[in-house]
């Protein structure tokens, strides 16, 4: 990052007057912890103890052998504390805000795991908690909004717009500039304006520092793969951010929606249908129109339906560090089912589409190299929409009669 | 004329000028004509047309509306400016457009600029364009005299309002309070405070925005601030009765 906030030409901070101070403060207390070692290893001590780190590095034998080529690993951030990396962002955030002496946190939420996550956070430092969700997403993700309000925190459905996951930070931004005395915004995301981008992708790099020792133990040398899918872009800066000087080959994975040329997806970098824009207060490629409103994007997946992407990734993007590629809801629902049933794993919906790529590559790919899948989530969030595209006649049957059972009582 | 120096001339004979808001395309362009028309007829003296965006961060709830019902209306960059042009060659007071950034930035600046001027607009209000990431905004700016109009807010530090006098020409555009345009503001002692700290930064015309509704707004500002800026209630008058009521509100604020 330079000194304006930007990577390449990407990134900035494009802010209303009003946030000018506040992101003083923010830039002084992130170089302050960064260049405190007592503070990363304060959030060390609060992942191993609070959240499941270091996550296991899983090696997927059974898949490894379907495929016949790479040895498949998993890197099992379902395993993390609240089911996602998220919490790796959110709880180091939310030690600066104890630094800040803040008592309120407020976040946007797609998928729910990075609402969650705040909320959980909210909840064991002490802190006032609202969640922004767009009314869509608080629809395919209701297990996660139950949750988050049975641990204090208020969630507000976003009407606006497309009413998804850039409303929900549209509102966000809103109540900041109104709360900016108590309040911090927990961006959930290596998105949005300096600092976040750095800062989020700075906590998330935890997973590539543990996966680097892993990989190394389990199989000697560094993968040759990794595969990572990419919403904001926080999930897969982690797990590729301690790589980006080796040989390994960083892969992104975008939401391939109905297809990439059925212009229902949410495909930023893959794919021709984003252009350079400034919007949510930083400059990277959007779904936008000619005159620069920005477009409706579709995913199965909430947490990657959205149409900015970190400025990071555009940075190494356009440098060709990291290549990007995209993943159908076909083809999605296929690698989750494949999953499940060879591995016993649940990912996400979201790190479905990591498993989509490494799936066709996998066998194109020596057997002595391995390759890492990023599973960034649980899929235990999703039940809702992955029972319904199951069309899972045992689970309706049940939703049938326990509604009944409701309305009978009502 | 720019616009510091009309502004100046028109405050002579006044003790304190008006600017109003009006989103493009909404309710639609025709509503926007006769708007304009009842705006100028009661004495507005300059007014800012907001090129409507799908993510109007700084905007609240009224003005976000009528951004995406004006969108949904199928409102192009292309018509705002030809609208614009129409209304500074019909009206003899200075017009200007609000939009964020990417509205600029996708049209291409230098494009957008040569159309501004082309179309006789005196200044730019980009609430999401700070001067840091602005150096290409404030040289075409310059080079094609347009005002680009900073915004000065409760939280701004002297050093900071230093540094935004410095970059913005035109007026300063002082927000009343924190938050987002539309909920009504109180003038009570730390807003004077305010509005005195914003008076000593700066040499230019100031204005006072976010949240002026009434006469009484207006009465508390004369004497403290040059310009009062009516935003969402104008739009909120004409959800509720109609482009007719525009008129007679104007005439009542002072
Ligand atoms: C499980 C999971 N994976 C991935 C994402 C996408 O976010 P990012 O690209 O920032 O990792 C989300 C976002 O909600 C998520 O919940």
């Amino acid at each position: 990052m330079d000194n304006k906030g930007f990577f390449g030409n990407w990134g900035g901070a494009y802010i209303p007057e009003i946030l000018h101070q506040t992101f003083q403060e923010l830039h002084v207390e992130y170089q302050r912890a960064k260049n405190d070692p007592a503070f990363w290893q304060e959030y060390l001590h609060l992942m191993r103890t609070y959240s499941c780190r270091p996550t296991p590095l899983t090696y997927a034998e059974n898949l490894s052998n379907h495929f016949g080529g790479a040895r498949i690993f998993i890197k099992r951030e379902d395993l993390n504390h609240t089911g996602a990396h998220k919490a790796n962002n959110v709880m180091g955030q939310g030690l600066l805000v104890k630094r800040m002496g803040k008592k309120r946190v407020i976040a946007e939420t797609g998928a729910g795991q990075h609402g969650m996550a705040t909320a959980t956070m909210a909840a064991k430092f002490g802190f006032d908690c609202t969640i922004y969700m767009g009314e869509v997403d608080v629809r395919r993700q209701r297990p996660n909004v139950f949750w988050m309000e049975k641990m204090g925190a208020t969630v507000v459905p976003v009407k606006d717009g497309s009413r998804t996951l850039k409303d929900a930070i549209n509102e966000a931004f809103r109540d900041w500039v109104t709360n900016i005395d108590s309040t911090h915004y927990v961006f959930g995301t290596a998105c949005g304006p300096a600092p976040f981008p750095e800062m989020v992708t700075w906590f998330q790099s935890i997973i590539s520092e543990e996966t680097k020792e892993q990989i190394k133990e389990l199989h000697g040398k560094l993968p040759a793969r990794i595969y990572a899918c990419v919403g904001g872009g926080s999930n897969a800066m982690g797990s590729f951010y301690h790589y980006l000087d080796t040989d390994t080959e960083l892969v992104g994975v975008e939401a391939g929606g109905h297809g990439i040329d059925s212009g229902m997806h949410a495909s930023r970098l893959c794919g021709t249908d984003a252009s350079p824009g400034v919007a949510q207060g930083y400059k990277t490629m959007f779904l936008q129109n000619e005159d620069g409103q920005m477009l409706e994007t579709h995913s199965v997946a909430a947490g990657l339906d959205y149409v900015g992407v970190s400025p990071i990734l555009s940075d190494l993007w356009e440098k060709k560090q990291v290549r990007f590629e995209a993943a159908t809801d076909k083809e999605v629902m296929a690698a989750l089912d494949l999953t499940m049933k060879l591995e016993g794993i649940i990912p996400a919906l979201e790190s479905s589409h990591a498993f989509v790529q490494a799936f066709k590559e996998a066998p194109t790919i020596a057997k002595d190299e391995a390759i890492i899948i990023n599973m960034s989530g649980r899929g235990d969030k999703d039940i809702f929409t992955i029972a319904h595209a199951y069309d899972d006649p045992s689970w309706k049957e049940f939703i049938i009669s326990r509604a009944a059972e409701y309305s009978s009582k009502s | 004329m720019q616009l510091e120096q009309i502004l100046r001339q028109r405050k002579e004979k006044k003790d304190i000028l008006l600017m109003t808001h009006i989103v493009l395309g909404y309710p639609s362009f025709e509503a926007n004509r006769e708007i304009v028309r009842q705006m100028v007829e009661n004495g507005v003296d300059c007014i800012e047309m907001q090129i409507p965006f799908s993510e109007p961060m700084a905007d609240g709830p009224v003005i976000l509306k009528a951004n995406q019902d004006s969108l949904a209306n199928g409102t192009t960059v292309a018509q705002c400016i030809a609208f614009g042009a129409e209304m500074a060659a019909t009206y003899d007071i200075p017009f200007l457009f609000m939009t964020y950034y990417n509205i600029l930035f996708k049209h291409g600046e230098d494009r957008f600029f040569t159309e501004a001027k082309e179309a006789n607009i005196k200044g730019l209000i980009i609430p999401d364009l700070p001067p840091e990431m602005g150096e290409n905004f404030f040289r075409l700016a310059k080079e094609n005299e347009i005002a680009p109009i900073l915004i000065f807010a409760p939280t701004s530090t002297q050093e900071r309002m230093a540094t935004l006098d410095s970059m913005g020409q035109g007026f300063i555009y002082c927000v009343a309070r924190r938050g987002v345009t539309g909920k009504k503001s109180s003038f009570g002692d730390d807003f004077n405070e305010y509005l005195a700290r914003c008076r000593n930064a700066t040499r230019m015309p100031i204005a006072v925005g976010f949240g002026i509704q009434d006469k009484e707004d207006i009465e508390a500002l004369k004497g403290r601030a040059d310009m009062a800026v009516i935003g969402s209630q104008t739009i909120r008058l004409v959800d509720e009765q109609g482009p007719e009521a525009v008129g007679p509100f104007i005439q009542g604020l002072r």
